[in-house]
């Protein structure tokens, strides 16, 4: 069960990963990445547009999802990625995993954030309470702490 | 060839994408931005910083040094920054 998506709507955590239980496998792996306030001089993060490259992020996802199955022994993924206005607080994105055994799930979680990070075609631009708003830098750490 | 811009890129230059046919001095991504550096003020603002420019030919991820020979689209914009 492989299930991509790439969506202004908000989700629901528990829902998407639900059929992921109903495989059959012991074990269901996931990461929610949540809009954060990350304040600073210039107040509070209130909101995030995130635009993408519509004909490549798909595809890409695909590769990426395509290659997780071929490293561990998966039973399912889920990778749910919104664009648009998206809210403090908010989800952001969801990725997850089904496998027999929890070392495969959590494996593959963990490689496709990381990726998702580096790889895929999605930009983040930051609007403060003070009414000012900028791109969000690439941060090296991502590169760096790329655990594949 | 078309060409897209996002993100910074597409702000600073002041459009989402064109259509544009190419030199014959363009050979790679380089010097396909040296070239279109050199059409106005905002390509050159936008390309000024090359260590903070990313590229996809036909929407896969490519090094400036790849060749544009066949392509169809370039896409050029900053480092990525989704999760």
């Amino acid at each position: 069960m492989k299930t991509i998506r790439i969506q202004p709507q908000r989700f629901d955590t528990g829902a998407e990963l639900a059929p992921l239980r109903a495989l059959g496998g012991g074990a269901v792996a996931s990461f929610t990445g949540i809009a954060r306030s990350d304040p600073d001089a210039r107040g509070d993060v209130t909101m995030i547009q995130l635009e993408h490259y519509p004909a490549m992020t798909s595809s890409a996802l695909n590769e990426l999802m395509d290659a997780a199955y071929g490293k561990w022994e998966l039973l399912g993924c889920v990778l749910i990625h919104r664009v648009g206005e998206i809210f403090t607080g908010e989800e952001i994105v969801l990725v997850g995993a089904a496998s027999l055994h929890r070392a495969d799930a959590l494996s593959a979680v963990a490689f496709l954030i990381d990726r998702l990070k580096t790889d895929i075609p999605l930009w983040k631009k930051e609007y403060r309470s003070d009414g000012s708003a900028r791109w969000v830098d690439e941060k090296l750490s991502d590169i760096r702490v790329r655990t594949y | 060839m078309r060409f897209v811009y996002f993100a910074s890129v597409r702000e600073t230059i002041g459009m989402d994408g064109e259509q544009r046919e190419c030199p014959d001095t363009v050979i790679t991504i380089s010097d396909c931005i040296d070239w279109l550096s050199s059409l106005g003020d905002n390509y050159a603002q936008a390309f000024a910083n090359r260590q903070n420019l990313r590229f996809a030919v036909d929407q896969q991820m490519a090094k400036v040094t790849v060749p544009l020979s066949g392509v169809k689209e370039l896409a050029i914009f900053p480092p990525v920054t989704g999760g």
